[in-house]
This record gives C-alpha cells, sequence and structure tokens, in this order.
C-alpha cells in the first residue's frame, strides 16, 4: 500500500502521514464557530455542562491539594514523556518482545482502516458475533464500532457514559464522560425508551440509573467470548498493560471473556513499571477528582488459569508519527487524557464537546486534533480558544497547550498563505494596520478618524455587528465599545501644549487639576 | 504484518530526523515527588481507615486474635449464606462461621453462574496503600483468580498490618506487575451522571474491610 519500496524517498523531507480522511471520528462536519453556535443556542445544554464541570474543578482542587508533591509529580510525569518520545522505537520493540514472550501476540496498525481490519479479522477468527467493550479513546477515534458494524459484529459499549451515548443514538461529548452534556432526567428519559428490559418506575437518582444499567449489562457480561479494550499504560520492561476505571466494567472486559483485543496508541507506552508510581497519581486526581480511581487492572500477556486466554494488543499509529514529526506540536502526544483542561476551559464550558467535531475535544483536543489529520482538516480547532492558559496549569504533564494553539494557528496562516495567490483580507487588514501603525502621523489620523464609529454605536454604547465586509466577520461575534470622542494623544497633546501657548502669561506653576481634566484623563485611557 | 511494523518505526525515525528531539535520559528524569512518609503502624492503619472509609467502604478494626470472629460476625450482619473462598485462604479465618464455603482453586474452578449465586467473597490481600485507601489483590492464593473478587457483590478484605503501606510508590515496589493485579479503592463506582460519585455499579457494590492490628503492650 505504501509506494515507499525504494531507498530514492529515504531521507526526504517528506510530508509525514496523517489520520486518512473517510474513517474514524477526527473530524467534524461543520466548523468549530458553526457547530458551537448550535451549542450555544441550547439552554439546557450549557446548565448541564456548568453544573458538571463546576462540580468536578471543585472536586480535582480539593485532591491536588492534598499533595503537597503535586508540581513535582507533574514535572516528573511531563519529563518521563519527554524521554519516552524521545526513544519510541526502542521502546515499543521492548513492549512487543515483552507481550509476545508472556503469550500476547501483537499487531501493528498504521491508520485507523488498517487497525479496524486488523480487530474484525481477530473477532471473526474466534466465531463471535458480539463483543463488550471497555471505554476506549483509541478505538471511538478509529471508528471501531463502525467497522465492527459492517462486518455484522454488534459491540456493546460497557462503560455507563458510553452506554448512554451508545443507547442515544449520540456522540461523546468529553473524554472522560461521554454523556457529560446529558442531565440526570434525560438519562432516565433514555434508558426508558431504548434498553427494553428496564423497570418503568425507573427515578432519575443516579443511583437508581446506575443499578438499571447494571442489570442491562450483566448477562452481556456473564457469557461474552470477546472483549476489546484501550489501554493507559503499557510498561516496555515488562509487557503489562493497565486500564484505569471506576465502574467494574473494565475489570468484567479483562477478565472473563476468553479472548482479549487491546487497541493502544503508540504514545501510551511507559519506560518501567515504577513509572506508574507518577501516572497513577497524577490521572485519577486531574481525571475524577479522586486519590485513587475504584479499579485498576493491570495484565501481562496471558495467565494460565486466570482471565482471558488469548491476549492481542495493536499497536496504532493512525497520525501520531506526523504529531511527533512537529517540534513545537509534539508535547500534544504526552497526553495521558485525563480532561482536566476540558473541564477549566472557558470555551469547552460553554460549548460542549460536539462543537470541536472530533473525538479529542476541549484544549487537547483542539491541538491533538488537527495535528492528527493535518491542520487543512480541522483548520478551526486552533483558534477556539481565548489561550487564557488554564489549561496549562490544570495539566498534570505540563502540557503547554496555549503556545501549542498559536503555533498552529501560524502554520495554518502560513499554509494558506502558500495556498493562496490573493492573500486573505485578514492578512490584508494587518499590513494595512502596519502602515498605519508604522508612523506617528498616520496613527493620529487614523484614530481622529475612528470618531466616525461613534455613529455607529449611537444607540447601545456599543458597536455591534457592521455588515461590511471582512469588519462582517469580526463584528459578527463581537461588541466592539463605542470609541471615545477623544483619543488619549489627542488629550495628551492638549494638556502639554507649551506653556506659553496654554496659558496666560504671569500665572505660575501647573495649575490645579480640575473637574473637566480628570473626565478627560478617563476617556483617553480607553483609546 | 511486519510491513506495518517496519513503516511505523521508519516513520517515527523520519520524525526524530526532522525534529530531533531533546536529549533526556532515563536516569536523569527528575523525581522529586515523595515517596514513602514518616507515618508507621498504628497512625499509617488510621489514614488507611479514613481513606477507606471516606470512598464508602465498610470498615472494622480488629486484633489479630479477633479475625475469625470478626469475619463471622461480618458475614452474619451482611446476611452471607453462600461464601466463596480462594483455595489457599488460611483456614483460621473460617474458624466461627457457619456459612456454605464454595472454594476455588486449582481443578476445581467455580462457573461464572456459581459466582454470580453467591452471597460474597473473602479475600486477603497483597498491599494495602494508606495514602490513597487502596487494596491491591496480586492473585496470590489467600486472594485466588481475579473473577472471584469481581462476580460477587459482597467483598470482605482482610488487611493483616504487614501489607500496610505509605502510599502509591511504596506499594507499587513491594508489588511484582507481571501478576494479574487488581487495585481496588472503595466499591465500584461511576461519576458518569452529572460528575456526581455514586457507589455501586458492576464490581462488588459492597466493600468490607477488616483491618487487623497486633495486640499493643
Amino acid at each position: 500500500m505504501s509506494p515507499t519500496t525504494g531507498p530514492v524517498l529515504l531521507g526526504m523531507p517528506g510530508r509525514p502521514t496523517t489520520s486518512p480522511r473517510g474513517v474514524g471520528n477526527l473530524r467534524g462536519e461543520e466548523t468549530f464557530p458553526q457547530a458551537a453556535r448550535h451549542a450555544l443556542a441550547d439552554a439546557q445544554l450549557r446548565r448541564n455542562l456548568g453544573h458538571a464541570t463546576a462540580t468536578i474543578r471543585a472536586k480535582r482542587a480539593a485532591v491536588v491539594a492534598e499533595r503537597p508533591d503535586w508540581e513535582e509529580l507533574r514535572e516528573a510525569g511531563r519529563q518521563l514523556k519527554v524521554h519516552t518520545m524521545a526513544h519510541l522505537p526502542d521502546y515499543l520493540v521492548q513492549l512487543e518482545a515483552a507481550v509476545t514472550a508472556r503469550g500476547g501476540v501483537v499487531h501493528w496498525a498504521r491508520d485507523a482502516t488498517e487497525a479496524n481490519q486488523i480487530v474484525t479479522a481477530l473477532v471473526q477468527a474466534t466465531g463471535a458475533a458480539e463483543v463488550v467493550k471497555v471505554k476506549s479513546m483509541a478505538t471511538a477515534e478509529i471508528g471501531l464500532n463502525e467497522a465492527l458494524e459492517a462486518a455484522g459484529i454488534a459491540a456493546y459499549e460497557t462503560d455507563l457514559a458510553e452506554l448512554i451515548v451508545q443507547l442515544g443514538h449520540d456522540k461523546p461529548s468529553h473524554i472522560l464522560v461521554p454523556a457529560i452534556h446529558r442531565n440526570r432526567a434525560e438519562i432516565r428519559q433514555i434508558f426508558l425508551s431504548e434498553m427494553g428490559d428496564v423497570d418503568p418506575a425507573l427515578t432519575d437518582d443516579p443511583a437508581v440509573l446506575a443499578g438499571a444499567a447494571r442489570l442491562h449489562l450483566r448477562r452481556k457480561f456473564l457469557s461474552a467470548k470477546v472483549a476489546i479494550s484501550g489501554a493507559n499504560f503499557g510498561v516496555a520492561e515488562t509487557g503489562t498493560l493497565a486500564v484505569v476505571e471506576s465502574e467494574g466494567n473494565g475489570r468484567m472486559c479483562l477478565t472473563l471473556p476468553e479472548t482479549l483485543i487491546t487497541v493502544m496508541g503508540i504514545e501510551k507506552v511507559v519506560p518501567r513499571a515504577q513509572d506508574l508510581e507518577v501516572f497513577l497519581q497524577l490521572l485519577p486526581r486531574s481525571s475524577t477528582g479522586e486519590r485513587m480511581n475504584p479499579y485498576t487492572s493491570m495484565w501481562t500477556g496471558v495467565t494460565p488459569g486466570d482471565g482471558p486466554q488469548a491476549f492481542h494488543l495493536v499497536l496504532l499509529d493512525n497520525g501520531r508519527t506526523a504529531v511527533l514529526s512537529d517540534a513545537h506540536g509534539r508535547d500534544a502526544l504526552n497526553c495521558i487524557r485525563c480532561s482536566a483542561c476540558l473541564n477549566v476551559c472557558p470555551v469547552y464550558e460553554r460549548a460542549g464537546g460536539h462543537a470541536y467535531g472530533s473525538v479529542y475535544p476541549g484544549p487537547i483536543g483542539a491541538i491533538l486534533s488537527p495535528q492528527l489529520t493535518g491542520i487543512e482538516d480541522n483548520a478551526s480547532l486552533p483558534y477556539a480558544s481565548t489561550l487564557c492558559g488554564a489549561c496549562y496549569d490544570a495539566c498534570p504533564v505540563k502540557i503547554d497547550i496555549p503556545t501549542i494553539l498559536v503555533h498552529l494557528r501560524a502554520e495554518h496562516t502560513e499554509a494558506h498563505a502558500r495556498e493562496h495567490k490573493v492573500p486573505s483580507p485578514e492578512s490584508l487588514a494587518m499590513k494595512a494596520a502596519a502602515y498605519v501603525m508604522g508612523n506617528p502621523r498616520r496613527w493620529t489620523l487614523a484614530l481622529r478618524s475612528a470618531r466616525l464609529g461613534r455613529l455607529l454605536g449611537r444607540r447601545r454604547g456599543v458597536i455591534g455587528p457592521v455588515p461590511v465586509p471582512v469588519a462582517q466577520q469580526w463584528t459578527g461575534t463581537r461588541d466592539i465599545p463605542q470609541p471615545p470622542q477623544q483619543s488619549f494623544r489627542d488629550w495628551w497633546a492638549g494638556e502639554h501644549r507649551p506653556v506659553a501657548a496654554a496659558r496666560p502669561s504671569g500665572e505660575p506653576g501647573p495649575a490645579p487639576r480640575t473637574e473637566p481634566d480628570r473626565r478627560g484623563q478617563d476617556r483617553g485611557a480607553g483609546s | 504484518m511486519s510491513t506495518a511494523r517496519d513503516e511505523i518505526l521508519r516513520r517515527i525515525a523520519a520524525a526524530h530526523t526532522a525534529a530531533p528531539p531533546p536529549p533526556l535520559a532515563y536516569a536523569d528524569i527528575e523525581r522529586g515527588y515523595l515517596t514513602g512518609g514518616e507515618a508507621t503502624g498504628e497512625a499509617l492503619a488510621e489514614v488507611l481507615v479514613d481513606r477507606l472509609r471516606d470512598y464508602k467502604a465498610l470498615v472494622r478494626r480488629v486484633e489479630r486474635t479477633q479475625l475469625p470472629a470478626a469475619v463471622a460476625a461480618a458475614l452474619t450482619a451482611r446476611g452471607v449464606a453462600r461464601l466463596v473462598v480462594p483455595d489457599g485462604l488460611p483456614p483460621a479465618w473460617l474458624a466461627e462461621t457457619t456459612v456454605d464455603v464454595l472454594r476455588d482453586g486449582e481443578g476445581h474452578r467455580l462457573g461464572v453462574d456459581d459466582l454470580d449465586g453467591a452471597d460474597g467473597v473473602l479475600t486477603g490481600c497483597a498491599v494495602a496503600m494508606a495514602e490513597t485507601g487502596t487494596l491491591v489483590l496480586d492473585a496470590s492464593p489467600d486472594q485466588g483468580r481475579r473473577a472471584l473478587t469481581l462476580v460477587p457483590d459482597y467483598h470482605l478484605c482482610v488487611v493483616l498490618p504487614e501489607s500496610v503501606c505509605d502510599d502509591v510508590p511504596a506499594g507499587l515496589a513491594r508489588l511484582d506487575v507481571t501478576r494479574p493485579l487488581t487495585w481496588v479503592s472503595g466499591p465500584s463506582a461511576t461519576s458518569d451522571i452529572e460528575l456526581e460519585r455514586v457507589e455501586g455499579v458492576h464490581g462488588p457494590r459492597t466493600l468490607e474491610v477488616i483491618v487487623v492490628h497486633d495486640t499493643q503492650d
């Protein structure tokens, strides 16, 4: 399939291979601003998101404050990731050898299509017509459920939130809690209409709803032959894989079926077992705001008499090596999928996860998705941020998300300039601004003419949408304050006229400040 | 198959050529975080009990000699009639209870339906991390295979003083990660509805822990 058969291409700075189009869930159908518009119009959604993100922010802050060494843990996590990415081939080969030595089978998948083919063939080889699934970002990314369905295999999501999404024929909107956009009343309705075997007296008490999910999935767990999971960590040294969860659905899938298939992104490898002491402290506190999540399972290949007796590990690229080839963007691969950056993001909190189009929403999604797909397929995402930096502060492995966002914006602007002979309206505006600001006289004139803008803002004191090309784009989503009557420069010039001209001769010293002066100063500060 | 492997490794090498990563040796990674605290013995056990209760586990504290009575009392209080135990469980732990015991071990494995029909399971644990309230099961003889502590709805777990350690780094250092490990922090739970924690989903909905201490003189 790959044309790189000869030595001709070796060493050439060819374009890195991104995730292919037409498969998986990394691309939305609309741009972020278009999609966000629908979300912002939904008051219920905004209430649900506001409530849930406020709850989790408070929990996270409390358990993070318990650790006096939190910053040291973050730094260790960051350095472990930086080291691992620099030695990725060694650790992947070591992981493969260790898993194989313990009775597992390792597969490599260049992209989503190949991973889906591998998993589908593995399931078909067992003869099973259905599989149970543990929540996994990697399998959501590659669209595995859709691929299995096309092959006539039913995939049952067993995580409560994934179940809510699947039963509601919906899309995930959060990394940790894919159904965060739903409140308890909506979840009750979904269960009543879609579960089939549910008690009609079901209330919307979360404990009762969790109980309904337990009953619904119990038979599936006890009879499933094949399970599919992701992995939070894969230890190169020992071949050990780890899945972190809360409900016990992960334990069910990882323990009871005969065959286990795990899809893991190549960036999830960690060098040694000891390194888990860092990540298992960072992840739960950042993710669910708990000291430790209820269940963590670790397994190494196959253990005779305990758990699945056939184990397959699928190592997935799907654009990750393209991310790795960007010195300014590659830290996006260090993400441990805790979702703390989503919960603190003012943009995510209002727009919700669906607006990002990709299975990776929020700040991390805004830097990861465009790099996995190539910037042209997710060009609006790097702009879906105020660059406030809350995500950087919350990140347990200190990914500098704002800096990467700015880098990707620059990359997008440059790519646009290369592909278009005619400059964009924005770049023309910037050139014009540079011309005006480059000379004091031109700038003073421009400020005086801005007073004309007062005509636009006469009624509300602000300038709303202006129906002129270019200005329309900018003012469509922003209100600009009405320009002041006097610019700061004009006020300053008036204040500092030569003494002789300004004051009647014979009056000594500076005049005491008067009321009109202060008003002028206040106004000037705004210009 | 090997072509995909070669291709991915080649892509990584090309990425490293295009964007050389900063040099950082494994030995140079800064580990300034805490490993193991000052607390020992009783103080550590108190932290463990506090954290277990915080995550809604039931806790009993007993002297070592009182363990069999505490096991019997817990099973009676819960109303357990059929109890799953791994073959290697110390027989003394069951000395004072009269419940039906279903043993699981080499050559006599219980089926999933047996496990599903039982009222509870009794095991020991490999390590208890006080700081996070985490019990680790490593499939040792007193804990058995993973399914035993998963399917029954009630898990009674005995923590001996020698298994208690301070925190995650201290606990991990004591474990062999190539054994099948299950880290348990409270009963099964979910935060999936409005991000509020609710105890009790697919794993055991009730976790009861007997924290044993030696007689103080």
